[in-house]
């Protein structure tokens, strides 16, 4: 009897032991041997940064240029011009989708204007777009990580994993975020086939124009703008955006707030 | 308890009846496989981006992979195993052999009866201008 039961728990204990080991020894099989194996890796030509930012020169824009920029930004991502015309002024203000917009000194800066101002800054045209923040509140925000921030700099949205909470929306200070209320599609004057549009339920922002980074271009607004926009890597003491830092006096929209915008304006 | 007779005619009833998909399934005949249009230009690309075998079965997966690894990771280039290289793209590379979206991917997924939401966003047929 007790030899026996010795020789059971042998062989159990033994058996146990193979069961466990088994595993092991096929992942150390499968590790070796074979060659190729598929992969996933960056473009060539993708452009890299830190913390990628953009300085934009106001004084080398009017309104002209400024609708210029916006409409090159807004025509290759898709976004729709839900317009007063086709739902009626009310609605077309609750809906509204935008990247890239203009707007007044005072409503960019709420904190910075004198009482009386010059001319020109009080009249000239203020480009606005998401400031890819070091310390950005809307990827706090995020419940589902849609939102996140990238090793380069970049705030980015996984249209996948946007649930449409709006808390994001809630926390930009700046409000770059849009929300889809309606299915943005009849709304897209031309549709660039190379770029998904979004569907209803998304919030959607600026994306820096990762697409394009990815293929070595700059983004579409800098393309644009014929010199009045510099983009770079801020966190590169010799980049060119650097330099105009440097050089120019600028100012960042609502830096008190701690969220550490990357969009510099020369004023 | 003399209902011995009337409770196995039951079980053996209630049986028949659960088990009607698995008879029906086995006697009538079946819906037939979708038969799959490749257009010419796939057609003389021969093989995907992995074999037909892994594409059939696996090519959720793999999209899934894509769009994480694209968006999350900023990675756009596949390498598959014969070295070759293809932008992870489903509008731009995928749809662009596969230009016949109605003939080759609707018609298994309405035969599988799942309805993927991919193009709500991605445009489905790049190469239609508009």
């Amino acid at each position: 009897m007790e030899d026996s039961r010795r020789r059971f728990l042998k062989i159990a204990g033994i058996a146990a032991l193979g069961m466990g080991a088994a595993p092991v020894i096929d992942a150390v099989a499968a590790s070796g041997g074979h060659g190729a194996e598929p992969h996933m890796r960056k473009g060539a030509d993708a452009l890299s940064a830190k913390q990628w930012g953009i300085v934009i020169d106001t004084t080398k824009l009017d309104h002209e240029k400024v609708e210029h920029i916006i409409e090159a930004c807004h025509s290759i991502h898709n976004v729709p011009d839900i317009s007063a015309e086709k739902v009626g002024e009310k609605v077309a203000k609750r809906h509204e989708v935008k990247w890239i917009w203009e707007t007044h000194f005072h409503n960019a800066f709420p904190n910075l204007p004198s009482k009386y101002m010059s001319e020109a800054v009080e009249e000239s045209p203020f480009l606005v777009l998401c400031n890819h923040c070091e310390d950005p509140p809307c990827v706090q925000a995020c419940p589902t990580q849609a939102t996140f921030k990238r090793p380069d700099g970049i705030v980015l949205m996984d249209f996948h994993r946007c649930i449409g909470c709006r808390f994001c929306m809630a926390a930009c200070p700046y409000g770059s975020r849009s929300f889809n209320l309606r299915d943005p599609r009849p709304f897209i004057k031309e549709t660039n086939l190379a770029f998904p549009t979004r569907t209803k339920g998304v919030v959607e922002k600026c994306n820096f124009c990762a697409e394009r980074l990815a293929v070595g271009q700059p983004p579409a607004c800098v393309e644009a703008s014929e010199g009045a926009m510099i983009f770079g890597d801020l966190e590169d003491p010799h980049s060119d955006i650097r330099e105009v830092l440097r050089e120019h006096y600028t100012i960042r929209r609502k830096v008190a707030l701690g969220t550490g915008p990357a969009v510099y304006y020369i004023i | 308890m003399n209902d011995k007779g009337k409770i196995i005619a039951g079980i053996i009833i209630f049986f028949v009846v659960a088990a009607f998909p698995f008879w029906f399934n086995m006697f009538m005949e079946k819906a037939p496989a979708p038969e799959l249009v490749l257009t010419p230009k796939a057609q003389a690309a021969k093989v995907c981006v992995r074999d037909t075998e892994f594409m059939t079965a696996n090519h959720m997966q793999l999209l899934d992979e894509w769009r994480d690894t694209v968006v999350r990771k900023a990675e756009r280039i596949y390498v598959n195993a014969e070295g070759k290289e293809f932008n992870m793209s489903l509008s731009n590379t995928c749809l662009d052999c596969h230009s016949n979206k109605a003939e080759f991917c609707d018609r298994c997924h309405q035969y599988a009866s799942i309805e993927p939401y991919c193009w709500d966003c991605h445009i489905d047929n790049p190469k239609e201008t508009k």
